[in-house]
């Protein structure tokens, strides 16, 4: 794939997703039509089944899309036949999902974990290139890699494993990397050294990302730009600034009035009850 | 205001071996007054989930209530659920809520049939007519749609069958809820769907106390009356949840609130920093105050004694030894200083 400067990194265009058939059939995703630019951080914030994940998924080439196109760097990449030009593909697009304890095969060590993603690369590299790589990549996410890299997963806490699931991203130096509610099943306290984790790559490294999130608070922290989606549909897309400041669609104002912030009056002062 | 519920110096260990013990929650004391929202908030693995089990009496093998006493409306209610006995107390005089609670409803029974065998346990005697039409009662009390108890639990969504086990878990009228988490798996709407269904269940005089267990400090900002600071099975701060919130007097409050994302417009790429490192094991706690290695105030005391109990405010008080060091020498010997 050829690194164009000026084209858009990823595009998809009436990208439509459609689970069983007939009067059930559900429209999961419905005609989405978004770009993201190199270098941009955006989010898609919804709610439980707005089709957020399925989009990501259909973006990741994991799941076939029912119609519509995903372009990554100017190129069709919406039927890639073939398991090696998937791999191919994956080494530009990675993945950082929710469950930092799901992803992990609990028998084996941060270096199996981090190894086995430069397999998708199909090089043979050195062992001394191995390790400098996988030094190289703990690094980026503040890890130290003398003692994390013989470490089993039991052994390190629920931010710690995330911030290799992002290293194990990182090892193929992908483009663009999709973070599927990466945060949620991480501590208040640590979730903070996790979103700067993926702020600090984006500013060192131009990496691009693409944020999946119920949270749009933790939304308006990260991106440049915010995708709502409301039932399969993007009701609304954005600025940050713009979105927050003036939100245009019904749905993104009941977002942002239902989400708890901690000013303005509580309720049990405003309903008068209570100690 | 008259405490529905105390609970002093509650030690609750899980068991781990032949001899060791896991110290999840170590001389814990609270009140909950009538009518009142209590908050417990702290990361995972402080304690919260461990101390929400003891005051709802549900301790179970391998945890192993200790030490403590716990008083619901002048009753000490036992902590520590024990085979053969038959809880009759569960769910009457407190209420569990655990995390997760919304999968606790039976998959292959209508809400109705699950609403009878909870009913069932506690009244042998009571007809499946008869708790239909009250759990139907409390449905229109609480303006909730009645057709719920013909629903299978996979035809409600997420938002509504926490809601349903919320209704169910206080159909007996119990004095206290426990809420473990009650928000977490959900979406923004469905959290305050969830909130408000809890205020109006306490507004109604159904329930006399909540004690409400989250890690969201804004949750507990609007909800909570008063918020307990908990960190490695201890608790580190208690207060007016403003006071706690907007004044933190513990430097583990401080970073918790400072890791805190706000929905604010002018948040955006205003950098916050999460607190570092892990919450410490439990089986041997750091000695003296059981923060201090985290702690950026730490000094040599802090890992030789345990913190003593400092008042910043009225019903404010915070256990910390960098506190108790900044705190302005009493009156007396303040005068004597502006003399010369």
């Amino acid at each position: 794939m050829s690194a164009n400067g000026s084209s858009p990194l990823l595009r998809c265009t009436d990208l439509t997703r459609v689970f069983g058939q007939g009067p059930r059939a559900l429209r999961a995703v419905d005609a989405v039509n978004l770009t993201l630019q190199r270098g941009e951080i955006a989010s898609i914030v919804g709610e439980s089944g707005s089709g957020k994940s399925t989009l990501a998924r259909m973006v990741l080439r994991l799941l076939q899309p029912t119609s519509g196109k995903v372009f990554f760097d100017g190129k069709d990449v919406t039927r890639l036949r073939g398991f090696r030009r998937r791999r191919a593909y994956w080494t530009h697009v990675q993945a950082v999902f929710q469950d930092p304890f799901g992803s992990f095969n609990q028998f084996f060590p941060v270096r199996y974990v981090l190894r086995s993603a430069l397999r998708l690369e199909g090089a043979t590299l050195s062992r001394s290139e191995r390790e400098q790589r996988m030094a190289a990549a703990l690094e980026s996410v503040g890890l130290d890699p003398g003692s994390v890299l013989g470490q089993l997963p039991h052994e390190l806490s629920g931010g710690q494993r995330q911030r290799v699931m992002i290293a194990r991203a990182l090892m193929v130096s992908p483009e663009l990397l999709v973070a599927d509610e990466p945060t949620t099943m991480i501590d208040a306290s640590s979730r903070a050294n996790i979103l700067n984790v993926l702020l600090d790559l984006n500013r060192d490294k131009r990496l691009t990302i693409l944020f999946i999130t119920h949270d749009i608070s933790l939304a308006t922290y990260v991106s440049d730009t915010l995708f709502i989606m409301q039932g399969g549909k993007l009701v609304e897309s954005g600025a940050v600034e713009r979105v927050t400041a003036k939100p245009e669609h019904r749905y993104t104002r009941r977002l942002f009035a239902d989400t708890f912030s901690l000013h303005g009056e509580p309720w049990h002062r405003a309903s008068g009850g209570g100690a | 205001m008259a405490e529905i519920l105390t609970a002093d110096d509650v030690r609750a260990y899980y068991r781990r071996g032949l001899s060791g013990w896991i110290k999840a929650v170590d001389g814990v004391s609270l009140t909950l007054a009538e009518g009142e929202i209590l908050g417990i908030a702290g990361e995972s693995g402080c304690g919260k989930s461990t101390l929400a089990m003891a005051l709802a009496s549900a301790a179970r093998w391998p945890l192993c209530v200790q030490g403590g006493r716990l008083v619901v409306e002048g009753q000490a209610v036992p902590m520590q659920s024990e085979t053969g006995r038959s809880g009759a107390h569960r769910g009457e005089v407190v209420s569990l809520m655990p995390q997760g609670a919304m999968n606790s409803l039976n998959p292959t029974q209508r809400v109705r049939d699950f609403v009878f065998d909870v009913l069932r346990s506690h009244e042998p005697h009571v007809t499946r007519r008869q708790a239909v039409q009250r759990a139907q009662e409390r449905l229109v009390k609480l303006d909730l749609p009645v057709r719920v108890l013909d629903a299978y639990p996979h035809q409600l969504s997420g938002g509504m069958k926490q809601r349903v086990v919320a209704v169910i878990s206080t159909l007996l009228d119990p004095r206290v809820l426990i809420a473990d988490e009650p928000t977490s798996a959900l979406d923004v709407s469905a959290q305050r769907a969830l909130l408000a269904l809890l205020a109006q269940l306490l507004d109604q005089g159904i329930i006399g106390g909540i004690v409400l267990v989250t890690h969201e400090l804004p949750i507990l900002r609007n909800v909570a009356h008063r918020t307990m600071i908990m960190y490695a099975g201890q608790v580190c701060e208690t207060g007016p949840t403003g006071d706690v919130i907007f004044a933190p007097a513990h430097p583990y409050t401080k970073a918790l609130m400072d890791a805190t994302l706000v929905l604010e417009s002018a948040t955006k790429r205003q950098r916050i920093e999460g607190l570092e490192g892990g919450p410490p094991d439990l089986s041997q706690p750091p000695s003296g105050c059981r923060f201090h290695p985290r702690c950026p105030h730490a000094s040599p005391v802090c890992a030789q004694d345990l913190p003593p109990s400092v008042t910043p405010a009225p019903g404010h008080t915070a256990a910390c030894w960098w506190l108790e060091q900044q705190r302005p020498p009493p009156p007396a010997a303040a005068e004597e200083v502006a003399e010369p």
